[in-house]
C-alpha cells in the first residue's frame, strides 16, 4: 500500500469556499521516494494540531515517513474569523493552502479518512485506499451534536448559521448582518462547555456590536448562554461597558446566563424563533446564530477513541489514546483540561505529541513535556485582551505553572488595550506562518 | 504589504530553514521553545506586524531581559506573565537557541523621506551604541534596531520616554538631546529609518 500512484491533482483551478477533495478520486503526492524501512506516521487532519505535528516530526527525524490526510484543499482559520464581522478582514485572508509545506517532505493525501482499524493499524480512505501506520495522530477538530437541539440541524444552517467552522458559514452570517435593517436584533446562543474556543462567542458578539455601533446603532445583540460564567468575563464586561453601554438602557449587548433562562431548548427556523429556559420562553430575531453543542470529530468515534463525554481521553505526556494503543489524539478532540480547545493549545499539544511519537519510534525516553496557550480576544476598536498560561505535567494531570500566566489586568490603560490588538494580529500572522510554511 | 507578497516572503524564509538539521535534541529543545516560537517565529524572526524578532539576540542580554520580565522590571503586555512560567536554566537554553538564529528583516511600510532624516539622526545620536546602523548588538546589550517591527520600536520608545522602561542614562541623555534639538518628529524619523532597513548594506 506504500505504492501510491503519483497523479498530480489540478489544484490550480476552482478552489472555492468549502470545496472538499473528498470523493474526488485524485490526490497530490510529494515527490519523495518511499523509504522501504522507514517507520510510518499517519496524521488525520491538516489543521492547527495536525500540521504542526507533521512538520515537527519531519524536522525532528527526517527519516520518518509522514503522511497527512486532509479532506479539504484549503484551510480557513476559525481564529480571527470574528474579524469578518467588524469588516476588518475578508474571508480570503483566512484561507491558506498547504503548498508552503512541500519543503518538509510530508506526503499530502487530500481525501477523507472514513475508518480506522486499530488492530491492523490501517486508515481507510473514502476512495477505498488504505494507509498503514506505525503511529497514527488524529487531529480532526470538532463535530456538532446535531440531535441535541430540537429544530436545529444541518438542514437549516443556510438560514440559521453556526459559523463555527470558518468559510461559507461565516460568510452567510456576515451577509445576514449586512442585509439586516437598523433596529434589528441578533441572537447568539452559546452551548454548555466544553466547546471549541470558549471565548469566541463573546468576541463575536463584541465585534458585531462594533459593526452595529458604526452602521446600525439602533440594533442589539442578545446572547443566550447555557453557562453561568465565561472566561475573561470581567474583561469583556469592562469592554462592553466602555464601548457598548452594557448595563445602560441603550446597551448594544445583553448577556443572559443559564440561571436566567439563557439555555437554548428548541429552534423554529421558519418563525426565526428560539425557545429558552425552563419555560421555553419565545425569543424572535432578524438574525440568529446558533453555536451548537459539540463533540470530537467524527473519525474519533469510528476507532473508539471517544468516551461518553464525546471527547477523547489521552495520556497527557504523549497524547496517546487511553482507549487505543498507537493512536494519539490532539487538538479540540482530546481531553486536556484545563487547556481550552484553542489553536494555540492544539499547536502546543502537537509539539508534545510529535516529540512523543519520535521518541517512541526511536526507542528513546520522552523528554519532560511542556505546554502553553494564549487566547487573545478582540472586544472592539483598539481594545484587545488576553489570557495566557504555561502548564506542566504533575501526576498525569496538567497543572498551571504556579505564578505564571493569567489575564490582562482590569482597568488597564487605553494604550495597553491598543497594543494587545496589534499583538493579537501578530499572534495570528505568526501561528499561521508556523502552520503553513 | 499585500497578502501575496507576504506569502512569497514566507516561502523564501522557509527555504532557508530547509538546509538546517535539527535532528539533535540539543539543537532543537522543542519543549522549552514550545510556546516562544508560536509568537516569535520558529527561528526567532517574527512576521509582525508588532511582535518583535528575537533572532540573533545576545545571550547574556536575553537572559537578563527574561529575568527582568519575570520580575516585572520591564513593562509588557504579556511577556511578564509568560516569563514567570520558566526557570533560569530554561532561559539559558532559549538564549543559546535564539542567539544562533539569523535576524530576518521583512519589508515594512515606511515613509522614505522620514527614513532619510532618520539615517542622519541615527549617526549623530544612536550609532555610538547601536552599531552598524543598528544591525548589530552593541556593547552593554544595546538592542538590534535595524529591521525591528516599527510598532514595537514605537511602543518601547514611548515607554522609555514615560520613564517606565529603564535604559542606560547615557541613552536617555542622547534621546532627550535629540528631541530638544530636532523635536518630536525626530522619533518617527528614526523609527522609519530602522523599519526601512532590510538587507545588510
Ligand atoms: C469563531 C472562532 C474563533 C476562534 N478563535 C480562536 C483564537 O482566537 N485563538 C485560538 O487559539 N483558537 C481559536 N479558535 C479555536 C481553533 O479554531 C481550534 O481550537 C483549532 O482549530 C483546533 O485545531 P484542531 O487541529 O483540533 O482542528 P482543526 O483546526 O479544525 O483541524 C481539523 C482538520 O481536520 C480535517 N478533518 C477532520 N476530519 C477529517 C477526516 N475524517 N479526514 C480528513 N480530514 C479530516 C478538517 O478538514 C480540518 O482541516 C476559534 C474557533 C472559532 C470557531
Ligand atoms: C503570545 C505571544 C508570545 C509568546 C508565546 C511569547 N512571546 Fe515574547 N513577546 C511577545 C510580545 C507581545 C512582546 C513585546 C512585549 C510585551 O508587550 O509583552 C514580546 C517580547 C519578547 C522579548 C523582548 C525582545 C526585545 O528585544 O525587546 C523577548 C526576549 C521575548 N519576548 C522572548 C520570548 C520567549 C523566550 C518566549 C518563550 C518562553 C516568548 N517570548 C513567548 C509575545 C510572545
Ligand atoms: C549609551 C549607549 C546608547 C545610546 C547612545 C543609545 N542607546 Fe538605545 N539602548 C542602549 C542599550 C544598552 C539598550 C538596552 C536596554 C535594555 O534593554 O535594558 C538600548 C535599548 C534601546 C531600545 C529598546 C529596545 C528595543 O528592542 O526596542 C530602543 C528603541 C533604543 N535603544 C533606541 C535608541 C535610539 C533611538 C537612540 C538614539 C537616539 C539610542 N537608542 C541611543 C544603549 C544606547
Amino acid at each position: 500500500m506504500s505504492k501510491i500512484s503519483r497523479r498530480n491533482f489540478l489544484i490550480g483551478t476552482g478552489i472555492g469556499v468549502g470545496v472538499t477533495a473528498a470523493g474526488i478520486l485524485a490526490y497530490k503526492m510529494m515527490e519523495v521516494e518511499p523509504k522501504s524501512q522507514a517507520a510510518k506516521v499517519v496524521i488525520i487532519g491538516g489543521g492547527a494540531g495536525g500540521l504542526i505535528a507533521a512538520k515537527y516530526i519531519r524536522i525532528l527525524d527526517p527519516t520518518l515517513e509522514v503522511t497527512l490526510i486532509e479532506q479539504n484543499l484549503a484551510y480557513y482559520t476559525c481564529f480571527m474569523s470574528n474579524e469578518l464581522f467588524n469588516g476588518e478582514r475578508t474571508v480570503e485572508s483566512l484561507k491558506f493552502s498547504y503548498d508552503g509545506l512541500e519543503k518538509y517532505g510530508i506526503n499530502f493525501v487530500y481525501n477523507q479518512a472514513i475508518d480506522i482499524d486499530p488492530i491492523a493499524r490501517k486508515v481507510v480512505l473514502q476512495n477505498g485506499k488504505q494507509l498503514a501506520y506505525d503511529r497514527l495522530i488524529v487531529s480532526p477538530g470538532i463535530d456538532f451534536k446535531w440531535d441535541s437541539i430540537e429544530g436545529y440541524d444541518e438542514a437549516v444552517i443556510g438560514k440559521i448559521p453556526h459559523a463555527w467552522k470558518a468559510g461559507s458559514q461565516s460568510l452567510i452570517l456576515r451577509q445576514q448582518l449586512e442585509d439586516m435593517e437598523d433596529g434589528g436584533t441578533l441572537i447568539i446562543t452559546v452551548p454548555k462547555k466544553p466547546f471549541r474556543c470558549p471565548t469566541a462567542p463573546y468576541e463575536r458578539a463584541s465585534l458585531i456590536a462594533e459593526y452595529f455601533k458604526r452602521n446600525k446603532p439602533n440594533s442589539n445583540i442578545l446572547i443566550f448562554d447555557a453557562n453561568t460564567v465565561f472566561p475573561q468575563q470581567d474583561l469583556f464586561m469592562e469592554g462592553w461597558e466602555k464601548l457598548y453601554g452594557i448595563k445602560t438602557e441603550n446597551s448594544l449587548i445583553e448577556w443572559i446566563p443559564s440561571n436566567e433562562a439563557g439555555n437554548l431548548v428548541r429552534v423554529n427556523a421558519k418563525e426565526m424563533a428560539i425557545y429558552v429556559g425552563e419555560f421555553e420562553d419565545e425569543q424572535k430575531a432578524e438574525v440568529i446564530n446558533v453555536i451548537p453543542p459539540q463533540k470530537a470529530g467524527k473519525i474519533a468515534f469510528k476507532a473508539g477513541l471517544a468516551d461518553d463525554s464525546g471527547w477523547c481521553p489521552v495520556n497527557l505526556k504523549t497524547f496517546e489514546s487511553s482507549l487505543q494503543k498507537y493512536i494519539h489524539v490532539i487538538g479540540d478532540a482530546c481531553i486536556a483540561s484545563p487547556m481550552p480547545k484553542a489553536a494555540h493549545a492544539a499547536n502546543s499539544q502537537a509539539k508534545v505529541c510529535a516529540l512523543a511519537v519520535v521518541s517512541a519510534l526511536q526507542g528513546k525516553e520522552m523528554p519532560e513535556p511542556s505546554y502553553a496557550n494564549t487566547c487573545y480576544s478582540l472586544i472592539g476598536e483598539n481594545f484587545g485582551v488576553s489570557f495566557t498560561a504555561v502548564y506542566h505535567l504533575e501526576e498525569g494531570k496538567l497543572q498551571y505553572v504556579e505564578g505564571a500566566g493569567g489575564f490582562s489586568p482590569l482597568d488597564a490603560s487605553a494604550e495597553q488595550r491598543k497594543r494587545e490588538v496589534a499583538y493579537a494580529h501578530s499572534w495570528y500572522k505568526n501561528i499561521t506562518n508556523e502552520m503553513f510554511n | 504589504m499585500d497578502y501575496k507578497t507576504t506569502r512569497t516572503l514566507l516561502l523564501v524564509s522557509g527555504l532557508l530553514f530547509a538546509t538546517t538539521t535539527w535532528a539533535n535534541e540539543d539543537n532543537l529543545p522543542l519543549m522549552i521553545l514550545n510556546s516562544c516560537i508560536v509568537c516569535h517565529g520558529f527561528q526567532g524572526s517574527s512576521l509582525g506586524p508588532a511582535t518583535p524578532s528575537i533572532a540573533g539576540i545576545d545571550k547574556e542580554d536575553f537572559v537578563e531581559t527574561m529575568e527582568a520580565y519575570k520580575n516585572d522590571e520591564i513593562p509588557s503586555t504579556i511577556m511578564g506573565r509568560i516569563a514567570k512560567g520558566y526557570t533560569h536554566a530554561d532561559f539559558q537554553v532559549m538564549a543559546k537557541y535564539f542567539s544562533k538564529q539569523t535576524f530576518v528583516r521583512y519589508p515594512q511600510q515606511v515613509n522614505l523621506d522620514k527614513a532619510k532624516q532618520g539615517a542622519v539622526l541615527h549617526k549623530e545620536f544612536c550609532e555610538k551604541c547601536h552599531k552598524n546602523n543598528g544591525y548589530s548588538f552593541g556593547d552593554e546589550g544595546a538592542s538590534i534596531l535595524a529591521g525591528q517591527w516599527m510598532p514595537y520600536l514605537r511602543f518601547n520608545l514611548a515607554d522609555i520616554r514615560a520613564n517606565v522602561r529603564e535604559i542606560p542614562k547615557k541613552m536617555k541623555k542622547r534621546l532627550d538631546k535629540m528631541l530638544k534639538i530636532h523635536g518630536e518628529e525626530s522619533l518617527e524619523a528614526l523609527i522609519n529609518f530602522y523599519g526601512s532597513l532590510t538587507e545588510r548594506k
